[in-house]
Parts: C-alpha cells; sequence; structure tokens
C-alpha cells in the first residue's frame, strides 16, 4: 500500500478524470491489504476527492448503478467541477488510524493508510468520548427574493465529545447543503455496506409557495416540517460512529463557511430507489445468479423486505388518523362557533353564560386536536416515513454486496479465460504476446484477490449494520411511543382541567 | 283490529315521568320496543310491544282530540322519524345523532317523547294515552281521520302566514326568539353530530393501526427481533387505549349533548308549529273581522257568527299558549342544563380514566430494559 504523505489540498487542484482503463483500486504493491474507502492512488484522483466512490460516479459504464443515481446531478458537466472543487475541502483521510494519537482536530493530513479493520477497532476503543452529542436546527429565516430565495437554518451542536473543537456552535446552512453532505457521505460509505440515512426529500411544490412569499399557514407547515426532517436526519447521521468521524459531516457542523454544492440532486431518496431497482434489475439479468453461501444474508434480506411493506401499511394508517384529527380539529371549531352562536340568541342568562362557557371549551379542546395531530404526524408518522426510506439504504447496502460479488466473479472468469489463452500461447511462438499475457494474468490475480476481500468485508460491514439498524430501531421507536403517551396524558390532564371548570357553569343553570 | 277505546275515569293508570323503553328488538325492517311503565296503584307494571306505527297512531290521536279547547295552542311532544332495521342512508342522515349507537338514543328519544305526553295535563287526558301505555294487543294501523296538524300538504300561501305581523308583543317576541333559536340549535346538532362521526373515524383508524402493528411480530430468537416484536404488541395495546378513549368520548356525545340538542331542536320546531297554527288562526281571524265588516246585511249575521267564534277559539288558543310557552321555556332550560351537567361528568370521568391508562403504559414502556 501506498504510504504516501497526504498534503491538505490546496484551492483548485486541477480535478482529473478517471480514464475508463483505469482501476478504482490499483494493483497494491505489498501484501495485501484490506481495501478502505481512502486508499486512493493520490497521483490519479484529485486530493480533493474524498473517496473513492466520485471516481465510480465518472464511470461510463452503463452497468454502474451510480450512473444511474446521479443522473440528475449531470456529473459530466462544467457544474462538477464547481461541486468538488470549491474552496477548501477537509482533509482526505476520515478516519483516525488506531495506530496514532487520536488527535484533538481528527482531519489533519495522516502518514498510515489504514484499514477496514480499524473501523472496527475504533468504534470499541472508544477511549471515553462517550456519545455525547445533540444537534437541532432551528429559526428558519429567508435569505433573497423571488425564485432565487432560500431558506437558512441554524444548525447548533452541543457537546462534550473531543471531536469537536468546541463545546456549543452554531452554523447557517441551507437545504442543498444537507443534500451535499448526503451525497458525499453516500458516495463515500454505501458502496462498502454502510447504511447512510438518507436526507430529506426536495419539493419544489413546497420550497415554491415559500420562496413566492406565501405566509400562510401551508407554506409554515412546510417549512417546521423540513426544519424536523433535517434536524432528524443530522441527528441519524451522527449517531453513526463512523459518519460521526467523517471530515464532510465535521465540517458540515462546524465550519462557518460552506462550500455550496450546486447540483444536488445526487443520491436523494428517489435517486436511491431508482439506482436500488436498477440495480436489482442488473442483477436479475446477470446469467450467473449469486450463490449464497450466507443463509443470514437471505433472510435478512427477506425481513427488511416484509418490514418495508409493514412500514408503509402502518405509515398509510397513521397518516388517515392524522388527517381525521385534523379534520376533528375544524368539526370542533365550527361546533365552538355555533355554540357561541345559541348562547348569545339565549335568553336565560345562565343558559346563555353556560353556552358561551362551553363554546370557549370546545375551542381550547380544538387546540388540543391540533397538538394531538401535530404529535401524530411528528412523532409516528415521520419515524415511520423516515424508517420507510432508511430501509431503502439498507437495501442499497444489500444490493452492493451483490454487485460486489459480481465484480469479483466477473475477475475470477476473466483470469479463467486469459489462464486458458495463455496456456494457448504457450504453443505458439509468440513471446511478447505471452509476456503479455502473463502480466495480464497477474493483474487479474491480484483483482480477483481484491474482489473476495471487497465482498468479505463489505458482507462483514453489513453484518454490523444491520445489528445496528436494529438496535437503533427499537431505541427510535421506544424514545418516540414515550414522547407519544406523554403527549396522551398531557391532553387527558388538560381536558380534566377543562371539563372541571366548565361543570360548576353547567350546574349554575336555573 | 282497532281495539275500542276503553271508557275510563281518570285518564292514566300509570306514571308518566317514569315511562321506560327497556329494549328494541329488530325483525328484519321493523323495530319493535318494549314500553314498561308503573301503575300508579303500586302494583305493578305494565309491558307493552309497540312499532313506530304505534306511536304514530298516538300521535294523530293527540293531534285529532276534538273536545279540547285551544287544543291548537298546545307544544305537541316531537315524535322522532321513523326509524327501520335497514334504514337507507337519506333516513339516517335524517335521524342525526338518533341514528347511532345501536338505536339506544333513538330508544331515549323515544321514551322522552312518551313521558313528555304523558305528564302534559292536557293530552295525557286522551285515553289513547292509556291504550298505548297498558293495552296488550297493538293499538292497530287503522287510518287516522286527517287533521290540521298535517303540515305536508303546505301551500306557499300557508307559509306567507308564517312572517305575519302579530297583535301582541309577546307573542311576536317569542315568533322571533324562536325563529332565531331553531336556527342555531339545528346547526349546533349538526356540527355536533360532524364531531361525532369523526371521532368514530379516528376510533377506527386507531384500531387500523393496531392491527397493522401485530404484522410486524416475527418469531424467532434474536434478541433484536424480540425486543422489537414486543414493543410493536405494547405500541398496539397503546393504540387500543386510544380506540377505547376516542370510542367513549363520541359515545358519551351522543348519549348526553347530542341527544339534548337533538330533543332541543325538535322541540323548538314544535313550539314553532304551534306558534304557526295560532298565527293562522289570526290570520283567520282577521279575516273574519274583515268580512263581517263588509257583509252584505243579508250575510252580516253569519259573518258576525264566524267572527265571534273564530274570535273564542283565538282566545283560547292564546291562553293555552303561553301556559305552553312558559312551561316550555321551564322545562328545556332544564333538559338543556341536564344534558349539559350529563355531559361534562361522563367526559370528565372517560378523561380519568384515559389518564390513568395512558400512565400505566407510560410507566410499563419506561420500565422496559432497552
Amino acid at each position: 500500500m501506498a504510504d504516501t504523505v497526504r498534503d491538505p489540498p490546496p484551492d483548485g487542484t486541477d480535478f482529473h478524470e478517471l480514464e475508463d482503463g483505469e482501476e478504482l483500486f490499483p494493483e497494491p504493491a505489498a501484501a495485501p491489504e484490506e481495501s478502505q474507502p481512502a486508499s486512493l492512488p493520490a497521483e490519479d484522483i484529485s486530493t480533493n476527492s474524498n473517496g473513492p466512490k466520485q471516481d465510480l460516479l465518472f464511470d461510463d459504464d452503463p452497468e454502474d448503478l451510480f450512473a444511474e443515481a446521479t443522473e440528475e446531478v449531470s456529473l459530466d458537466s462544467p457544474e462538477r467541477d464547481v461541486l468538488l472543487s470549491d474552496g477548501p475541502s477537509p482533509a482526505i483521510t476520515p478516519i483516525t488510524p488506531p495506530t496514532s494519537v487520536i488527535t484533538p482536530r481528527i482531519g489533519h493530513a495522516h502518514d498510515d493508510m489504514f484499514t477496514h479493520s480499524s473501523f472496527d477497532e475504533i468504534e470499541e476503543e472508544e477511549g471515553g468520548d462517550s456519545f455525547d452529542i445533540h444537534i437541532s436546527v432551528s429559526d428558519p429565516e429567508k435569505v433573497g427574493d423571488g425564485m432565487n430565495a432560500y431558506m437558512a437554518y441554524k444548525v447548533t451542536t452541543k457537546t462534550s465529545m473531543s471531536l469537536f473543537k468546541q463545546k456549543d456552535f452554531s452554523v447557517k446552512r441551507r437545504f442543498s447543503d444537507f443534500l451535499g453532505l448526503h451525497s458525499k457521505l453516500a458516495s463515500k460509505y454505501l458502496h462498502i455496506g454502510y447504511i447512510v440515512p438518507p436526507a430529506p426529500e426536495k419539493s419544489i411544490v413546497g420550497m415554491t409557495k415559500v420562496k413566492v412569499g406565501k405566509e400562510d399557514q401551508s407554506s409554515n407547515e412546510f417549512v417546521e416540517k423540513r426544519r424536523s426532517a433535517l434536524e432528524r436526519y443530522l441527528m441519524r447521521t451522527v449517531k453513526h460512529p463512523i459518519l460521526l468521524k467523517d471530515p464532510d459531516v465535521l465540517q458540515f457542523l462546524e465550519s462557518s463557511e460552506l462550500p455550496r454544492a450546486v447540483s444536488t440532486q445526487a443520491l436523494s431518496s428517489a435517486g436511491l430507489l431508482r439506482m436500488v431497482n436498477k440495480a436489482a434489475d442488473a442483477v436479475n439479468k446477470m446469467t450467473i445468479k449469486m450463490n449464497e453461501s450466507d443463509a443470514w444474508f437471505e433472510e435478512k434480506q427477506q425481513h427488511f423486505e416484509n418490514l418495508d411493506v409493514q412500514l408503509r401499511k402502518l405509515h398509510a394508517s397513521v397518516e388517515s388518523l392524522v388527517c381525521h384529527r385534523k379534520e376533528l380539529s375544524v368539526n370542533t371549531a365550527q361546533f365552538a362557533k355555533s355554540a357561541a352562536m345559541l348562547g348569545n340568541s339565549e335568553d336565560h342568562t345562565a343558559l346563555s353564560r353556560a353556552l358561551s362557557q362551553l363554546a370557549e371549551v370546545e375551542e381550547k379542546i380544538d387546540q388540543l386536536h391540533q397538538d394531538q395531530a401535530n404529535g401524530d404526524f411528528y412523532l409516528f408518522s415521520e419515524l415511520l416515513g423516515d424508517y420507510v426510506r432508511l430501509l431503502t439504504a439498507v437495501k442499497g447496502v444489500f444490493e452492493h454486496r451483490m454487485k460486489t460479488w459480481q465484480k469479483w466473479q466477473d475477475s475470477q472468469m476473466l483470469l479463467q479465460k486469459k489462464r486458458e489463452a495463455e496456456a494457448k500461447l504457450q504453443f505458439t511462438n509468440k513471446p511478447d504476446k505471452l509476456q503479455q499475457a502473463k502480466d495480464e494474468i497477474k493483474e487479474l490475480e491480484g483483482k480477483v484477490q481484491q474482489g473476495e476481500r471487497d465482498f468479505e468485508q463489505i458482507s462483514k460491514t453489513i453484518r454490523k449494520e444491520v445489528s445496528r439498524f436494529e438496535k437503533e430501531r427499537v431505541k427510535d421507536f421506544k424514545t418516540i411511543i414515550v414522547k407519544y403517551l406523554e403527549s396522551l396524558v398531557l391532553t387527558q390532564q388538560q381536558l380534566i382541567k377543562y371539563w372541571e371548570a366548565f361543570l360548576p357553569e353547567a350546574k349554575a343553570i336555573s | 283490529m282497532m281495539e275500542e277505546v276503553k271508557e275510563v275515569t281518570s285518564a292514566l293508570s300509570v306514571h308518566g315521568h317514569n315511562i321506560k323503553i327497556t329494549d328494541v328488538v329488530k325483525d328484519g325492517d321493523a323495530l319493535t320496543f318494549v314500553i314498561v311503565s308503573q301503575k300508579l296503584s303500586g302494583t305493578g307494571e305494565y309491558h307493552v310491544d309497540r312499532t313506530w306505527d304505534d306511536f304514530e297512531w298516538l300521535q294523530q290521536h293527540l293531534f285529532s282530540q276534538e273536545d279540547v279547547p285551544g287544543l291548537q295552542g298546545v307544544i305537541f311532544p316531537p315524535l322522532p322519524a321513523k326509524a327501520s332495521g335497514n334504514a337507507s342512508a337519506k333516513i339516517m342522515k335524517q335521524l342525526g345523532v338518533l341514528g347511532l349507537g345501536e338505536w339506544q338514543p333513538y330508544c331515549k328519544a323515544l321514551e322522552t317523547f312518551l313521558q313528555q305526553v304523558a305528564t302534559h295535563k292536557i293530552l295525557n287526558k286522551n285515553k289513547a294515552v292509556e291504550v298505548f301505555l297498558t293495552s296488550s294487543d297493538a293499538p292497530g294501523r287503522q287510518k287516522v281521520k286527517k287533521n290540521i296538524f298535517n303540515r305536508l300538504s303546505q301551500a306557499v300561501e300557508e307559509m306567507r302566514k308564517e312572517g305575519h305581523k302579530d297583535v301582541d308583543e309577546f307573542f311576536q317576541t317569542e315568533r322571533d326568539h324562536n325563529l332565531v333559536l331553531t336556527g342555531c340549535t339545528k346547526t349546533a346538532a349538526e356540527k355536533f353530530l360532524d364531531m361525532v362521526l369523526t371521532e368514530q373515524k379516528i376510533a377506527v383508524a386507531c384500531g387500523h393501526f393496531s392491527a397493522a402493528l401485530h404484522l410486524c411480530v416475527e418469531p424467532g430468537e434474536d434478541p433484536d427481533k424480540k425486543a422489537f416484536s414486543r414493543l410493536c404488541v405494547q405500541i398496539s395495546e397503546v393504540f387500543d387505549s386510544m380506540k377505547k378513549n376516542m370510542t367513549s368520548v363520541a359515545e358519551n356525545n351522543v348519549n348526553t349533548l347530542g341527544l339534548g340538542l337533538d330533543l332541543e331542536s325538535r322541540y323548538q320546531e314544535a313550539e314553532k308549529e304551534m306558534l304557526f297554527r295560532r298565527t293562522c288562526k289570526l290570520v283567520e281571524l282577521e279575516n273574519a273581522r274583515r268580512n263581517a265588516e263588509k257583509a252584505k246585511p243579508v250575510k252580516k249575521a253569519a259573518m258576525e257568527e264566524v267572527k265571534t267564534a273564530t274570535q273564542t277559539e283565538f282566545q283560547q288558543i292564546c291562553g293555552v299558549a303561553r301556559q305552553e310557552i312558559k312551561q316550555f321555556h321551564g322545562v328545556r332550560v332544564k333538559m338543556l342544563q341536564q344534558a349539559l351537567v350529563q355531559w361534562c361528568e361522563k367526559q370528565l370521568l372517560t378523561a380519568k380514566e384515559s389518564t390513568d391508562q395512558f400512565n400505566q403504559h407510560l410507566q410499563a414502556f419506561r420500565g422496559m430494559a432497552q
């Protein structure tokens, strides 16, 4: 492995697209090592990129899944350069290798390449820096006018972790910044088996209303929905021990200026879904069916298929509940009005008074219904929606594993062919060709070994990720149901107050 | 067969205030109500089966009493519309809150009708009431003769009379007031019903969610899977509780204030009808006066007679009407108060029960091992 020193990237380094024939993982010079996300042949790839994944994006291979997903990014356009080389980049090496001292400021250049196993060790070897970080997204503020306007959100991080320079700090970010962060993380980690939380959905209709300046309830609701989604997205991202330490994440949270992500459609949830579907198609089209030696993967995939169906059902069910709750709020308000009118028309004093009080009680109950509808929505509906979207990322990593396997198999088949060809060449008098064949075989042997390692690594990573996902799932749902129950109890306690106040009024009639 | 109305000395042999409808039996389309009344002598009860057609028979008899002066001034207790076992959507809509809750509110409304009739000092003297409450045979389906209370054939000119200016301030005020109140009450009852229907929808949605959660339960020994499955079951229990709560809230609404508003609404309509009858009589009287004045000497005496008779009728009606209105004001306030108090008490109880239930769930979740 190249023990190259990595300089912090200067500004405006030339970005150089990987040529078609170039390999992403060049043949390792020394003993086989685990591949890493940051193992870049420094000469070939701009130091601006943080993950080898970038190159796959530009690969014109029609089979390449990511090409599909990033269509909208128009990666071949000049904008791409802007996306990648704008301003200062975070340092290259994402993770501190376990052998070196964990510096307070991760992101400095590191000498050693490190292995995937280092990720495991890092997770285990937290060294007293327990997970303590809370991110809030707040204060949406409209910046600019007309169709160029955008919402800026304040992202506040409160933490005691040594990973960060400060304990309590904020930055301003816009929606495209979040999408940009996600695209970077996805490009670095998805293909090696990490479940990268998907970014919130874009919404042209919602945003247009906001831009145009409609200060009505629906655009306020939209902004609040988005704010909440962004907050959940960040929290979910930093809860991942690997992603938390990613320099892009750190830069996102800490840096006051962020290079603007121009083409940010990359790997949106919809894009991910397209990619997954294409992967599924691609896999089906392949003549060689994957020989699943590990029943665990098959079982888990089935489980996630089922879970997806069930979550969607639950989500639809909650949406219906939210809808009815809002309807109840409207009906209650209307009844309150009619009760008030009745009270006004009534000439029996005490009855009139009681009816007016009734109207007031109903108005207060209407507010309770609205709050409850919000609870239904922001707690359950969004939770379920988040998990449905998260499952697309989960499915994605399983598909990547299959693709990794396929790549390995392809290399093996190619190696086989080359060996056969070489055997034939033995009998001809073409020393040049023979040498070439031998060279190619040597190269391919390396590729095959790398392919196998990749496959084993991604399988291992997925197992861990799935386990983490399942634990997080229980935690998330439990947290939500507790919050929800608290809101239910609060509502009932409020109702008790209202009824207890109204009862003497009702009794006082006549 | 119409049974002969018995000759009785006193009008009613049972108590009026505690007549109960204890059961309703559905037989295809027909609904049969079991009515229980207590003998005045204290020696027991009468149990009779009646259908809605029997109720209508009673009502028609009340309308067509001939020997009661000023009968038109009576505010007749309103009878709910006919319900059928397999009611169409239109009929259910017309019944409003009475169509809900498996006919319980409907029975209550019929019960109230009977109580009001049986305690009405003028109406309970009608022998039909005694027959209805005590005869073991059904009163029969004989077609009752047409009476002036059939508003079905209300011509346009009749409607115009509704706005006819009154000669008496008391009645003009009452008419104006009644007009406003009937509108407001009807609206309030409708909006209240909308609320109840939505509450029922929410209860159903909670039930669906709870059922859907059970689908997430998976067998297996994997600890994370088991934890999630267990969580799903517990969350579904929470939603079952929510369903129970919402169902209670809706039931409370229907049985107390819903019924109250419905009765008030129909009672206001009954007063409206009475006031209208009086107004019609007033118009008739004014016409009679005019005719008497303008009459040629040949007709004059006859016209005068008509005028005098109409005058007497009108005065009798006014007399009864004043009494009825006074009574009505007292009764409706009492009834609404009762409805409001019961409603509040029931909702308060439900809220307390639900708080306890939700708190139990909360403690269970908080105590759950991670």
